[in-house]
C-alpha cells in the first residue's frame, strides 16, 4: 500500500480493487457485503422498516473522543434507533480527495467497523470515488442506515403532548466544543472529548420498556435548544425547560463562556432527548441510568398547551425568557 | 458555594430584588445599560423578566458591531473585493449587512479571502503565512478590546511585517454617554455602566455623570446578582438625590483601571474624531493611528477612504441605540429585520439590542 490515495484507485480497476480488499472489506467485511453483486441482498424483517441518510464532513477529521469514520456510523445509527428501531443494516459512500494519506484512511475505516461491530450493524454496500485534489476537503462519507421499527406506534416528533417530561441523555454541548476547539486550535484548563456513540441498545431497552415513548431525537447540530423548538413546532405544543436542571461539564461551560457561545446550541453525538407521559419518567430514567451512555440522565422541562409552537426557559432565578432556534452558525463574539 | 455560584444564587438574587422592590417606592428609574453584554446578560438570566413594572431598561449603545457606522462597513467592503486582500475579524462581523445588503459571509461565498480570528494575534499569524498578500484586521470594539489590538500593532512592527494593517473603527465610551447626555430627548435617570470597558479606563472618565448631569451610576458585572445589586444602589441612589459614580465590580475593575493597558493603547492611537451608527459624527470618541504607527492604517496604506453612505431606509438603529426606542417598537424589528434576514447590525450582533429582544422575549402566556 502507498502512503497516499492516486485517482487510479477510483478508477473502478484493479487499483480499486486493491483498495476495496485492503481497506474497507477487511474493515467492514462480512457474508452479505462478500458476494460483491451489484445490490445487498437482504432478508425481510418483520416489523416496517426505518431509513435514514446522513453525510459527514467534519473538521477536523481525527478529534478527542472518535472520528469521521466513527461519527457516520454513530450519526445515522442513532438517526434510524430514533423512531424506535434497531438498526440492522448500513451502507456506505466515500468522497475521497486525491493525495488523501492512506494510514489515515485505514484508520478511519478500521473505527467505522469498530462501530459498526459494537452497535451490531452490518455494512451490507458501499462505493468509493476519488475526486482530483482541490475537490472535496480530504474525505467526506455517507452513511445510510436500515432499520426495523420495533416500538408501536413509534415515537415522532410529532407526538409530544401536554402533560409530557422532556428528559435528557446527559450533558449538553460536549462534541461541538470538541470540534470547534480542535478547529481553532484551542486548548482549554481541562479536556473536552466529544460524545459520539450509538445509542441504539439504549433505545431498544427503552422502548421494549417502555411503550409510552412519545418523542425520541438526537439533539445534533443546532443542539439541545434547535432540536426541542423543532418538537414543539412539530407537535404544536409549549415546552418549558428549566435552565438549572440542564447538564452542562463546567470545562464545556467555562470554554462556551469564553467564546461568547451557548453550548444549548452545540452538536452532540451521544445523547437522547425523550418526551414522554410524567407517570413513565421514573421508570424511563432508571433504564437510561443503568445504561453508561445514560448515567446522568435527568428531567429538564415540561409539556404544556400555552406558547404552542415555542420554547421556553425558566432561569435560576425563576424568570422566563424565550429559547429561540439557532440562526445560522454561532460565530464567537468580539469582547 | 463558591463565590461565582452566589453571584448566581437565587436566594440571594430574590432577597435584593425585594430590596429593589422597597427601594422603589413612589419612584420610577429610567436607567440604560451601556454594554451589549450587559443587555444580554439581563435578558438571559431572567433579571429582566423579575423587575418591577417601575424598573425601566433602556439599552444603550454599546454593542461594538451595532454602533459600527454604514461608511465603515462599506469601507471594509471594499477591501474585501480586492484581490490581494486577506480581511481578519471577530465573527460578529461576518454578517453585518453594508449599503448594499452585502456581507462579510456572502462576500466570502464569491470569492472573498476572509479569516475570523479569535484574537488579533491570530491576524498576524495570517500575515506571516500570507506573505504576498495584504491582511487587513478590523479593529472594532471598545477600550476593552482596544488596547489588545494595539499590542497586536506594535508587535507588527518589532516583527517588521509589513503587509499587516489595521481599520482603526474603535470607539470610545465616555464621549458617546456625554453625547447621549447631551440629547434633549434622553431622559436617562441612571448607567449601568459596562465591566470590562471600566476595567481598562477606570471609574475617573466617568465623573461628570454624576458631576455635571446629576445622574447615578453604577460599574457591574454580568451576573444575576451583579446585574441586581448595580439596578438597587441605581434606585437608592436617586431616591437619596445623592448620585455618584460607585464601582460595584471591584473583583474585576480597579478605580484607577489598567495603566499599562492604556499606555500601550496610547503609544498606538491617539483620540480622533468618530462615526457612530444611527448616532452620527462624536468629536473625540473614536481612536486613530499615531503618528508613529501610521504604516499600519489600512486608510493610510492602502488608499480607503470613508465615503458618505446613507443610512439603510426604515432602519431606526439610531433611537434604538440611544434608548429613545425600544427595539420591538421599530416598524421593521421582526417583520423585514430578523436574525436571518437584519436591516442592520443591532439584529446581527450577539449583544444586539434588537438580537437580544428577538432572541429572549416574547409575549409569553402567564406561566
Amino acid at each position: 500500500m502507498g502512503n497516499k490515495l492516486l485517482l487510479d484507485q477510483g478508477s473502478g480497476g484493479l487499483a480499486s480493487h486493491r483498495l476495496v480488499n485492503e481497506v474497507f472489506f477487511r474493515h467492514l467485511g462480512n457474508p452479505i457485503l462478500g458476494r460483491m453483486d451489484d445490490a445487498a441482498l437482504l432478508p425481510r424483517p418483520k416489523g416496517p422498516l426505518a431509513v435514514s441518510t446522513d453525510s459527514f464532513t467534519v473538521d477536523p477529521i481525527f478529534f478527542p473522543g472518535g472520528d469521521i469514520g466513527s461519527l457516520a456510523v454513530h450519526g445515522t445509527v442513532n438517526d434510524v434507533a430514533m423512531l424506535g428501531a434497531k438498526p440492522l443494516y448500513l451502507t456506505c459512500g466515500f468522497i475521497l480527495e486525491e493525495g488523501f494519506d492512506l494510514d489515515d484512511l485505514d484508520r478511519i475505516v478500521a473505527s467505522m467497523g469498530q462501530a459498526a461491530r459494537k452497535a451490531r450493524v452490518k455494512v451490507v454496500a458501499g462505493d468509493t470515488k476519488v475526486v482530483p485534489r482541490g475537490a472535496a476537503d480530504k474525505i467526506f462519507i455517507n452513511t445510510t442506515g436500515i432499520g426495523e421499527v420495533v416500538a408501536s406506534p413509534s415515537p415522532s416528533g410529532h407526538r409530544a403532548r401536554p402533560g409530557d417530561v422532556v428528559i435528557i441523555s446527559g450533558s449538553m454541548g460536549d462534541h461541538g466544543l470538541t470540534v470547534l476547539s480542535c478547529r481553532q486550535g484551542l486548548a482549554f484548563e481541562a479536556p473536552v472529548q466529544s460524545d459520539c456513540a450509538s445509542l441504539n441498545h439504549l433505545i431498544l431497552k427503552l422502548v421494549t420498556g417502555l411503550p409510552a415513548v412519545h418523542v425520541l431525537r438526537d439533539p445534533t447540530r443546532g443542539g439541545l435548544a434547535t432540536s426541542v423548538n423543532e418538537i414543539a413546532q412539530q407537535s404544536g405544543v409549549g415546552v418549558t425547560l428549566e435552565e438549572d436542571a440542564i447538564p452542562v461539564k463546567p470545562v464545556v461551560r467555562a470554554g462556551c463562556d469564553i467564546l461568547g457561545l451557548d453550548p444549548l446550541y452545540l452538536a452532540n453525538e451521544g445523547k437522547i432527548i425523550c418526551i414522554l407521559p410524567e407517570k413513565h419518567a421514573a421508570k424511563a430514567l432508571t433504564i437510561m441510568r443503568r445504561d453508561p451512555l445514560g448515567r446522568d440522565a435527568c428531567i429538564i422541562g415540561r409539556v404544556g398547551a400555552e406558547n404552542p409552537g415555542k420554547v421556553v426557559m425558566r432561569t435560576g432565578l425563576g424568570g422566563r425568557r424565550l429559547l429561540g432556534m439557532l440562526e445560522g452558525e454561532q460565530l464567537p463574539r468580539i469582547c | 458555594m463558591n463565590s461565582f455560584e452566589a453571584l448566581r444564587d437565587p436566594e440571594r438574587c430574590k432577597a435584593v430584588l425585594a430590596q429593589i422592590e422597597e427601594a422603589m417606592q413612589g419612584q420610577t428609574l429610567r436607567f440604560m445599560e451601556v454594554c451589549g453584554t450587559h443587555t444580554v446578560a439581563l435578558f438571559r438570566s431572567g433579571v429582566h423578566s423579575l423587575l418591577p413594572s417601575s424598573v425601566v431598561h433602556l439599552t444603550g449603545p454599546g454593542c461594538p458591531v451595532c454602533v459600527t457606522h454604514e461608511s465603515e462597513v462599506a469601507a471594509y467592503m471594499e477591501l474585501a473585493a480586492r484581490p490581494d486582500v486577506i480581511i481578519a475579524t471577530f465573527g460578529d462581523l461576518m454578517r453585518v449587512p453594508g449599503p448594499g445588503g452585502s456581507t462579510l459571509k456572502k462576500a466570502q461565498a464569491e470569492g472573498a479571502r476572509v479569516e475570523v480570528v479569535y484574537s488579533p494575534f491570530d491576524a498576524l499569524a495570517v500575515a506571516a503565512n500570507n506573505p504576498g498578500d495584504k491582511v487587513v484586521f478590523l479593529g472594532i470594539g471598545f477600550e476593552t478590546t482596544a488596547p489588545t489590538v494595539a499590542a497586536t500593532v506594535r508587535l507588527a512592527k518589532q516583527q517588521g511585517l509589513a503587509n499587516f494593517f489595521v481599520m482603526p473603527f474603535h470607539k470610545l465610551v465616555p464621549p458617546a454617554l456625554d453625547a447621549l447626555l447631551s440629547d434633549p430627548a434622553m431622559a436617562i435617570e441612571g448607567f449601568m455602566l459596562p465591566g470590562h470597558v471600566s476595567a481598562m479606563i477606570g471609574l475617573k472618565p466617568y465623573a461628570p455623570l454624576a458631576e455635571k448631569y446629576g445622574i447615578p451610576a453604577v460599574v457591574a458585572g454580568f451576573e444575576p446578582l451583579d446585574l441586581l445589586q448595580a439596578i438597587l444602589l441605581m434606585a437608592e441612589m436617586k431616591r437619596q438625590g445623592k448620585p455618584r459614580v460607585i464601582n460595584n465590580y471591584k473583583r474585576v475593575v480597579s478605580d484607577e483601571g489598567n495603566p499599562k493597558a492604556l499606555s500601550i493603547l496610547y503609544e498606538v492611537y491617539k483620540p480622533g474624531d468618530a462615526l457612530w451608527r444611527g448616532i452620527g459624527t462624536i468629536p473625540g470618541s473614536g481612536l486613530v493611528m499615531s503618528d508613529a504607527y501610521k504604516a499600519f492604517d489600512a486608510f493610510e496604506a492602502l488608499g480607503v477612504t470613508l465615503k458618505e453612505s446613507k443610512p439603510l431606509p426604515g432602519c431606526r438603529c439610531g433611537e434604538v441605540l440611544k434608548g429613545i426606542m425600544p427595539p420591538n417598537q421599530c416598524p421593521l424589528f421582526a417583520k423585514a429585520c430578523t436574525p436571518a434576514s437584519p436591516v442592520g447590525p443591532c439584529m446581527v450582533s450577539t449583544e444586539g439590542s434588537c438580537a437580544a429582544y428577538y432572541k429572549y422575549q416574547l409575549d409569553l402566556s402567564p406561566a
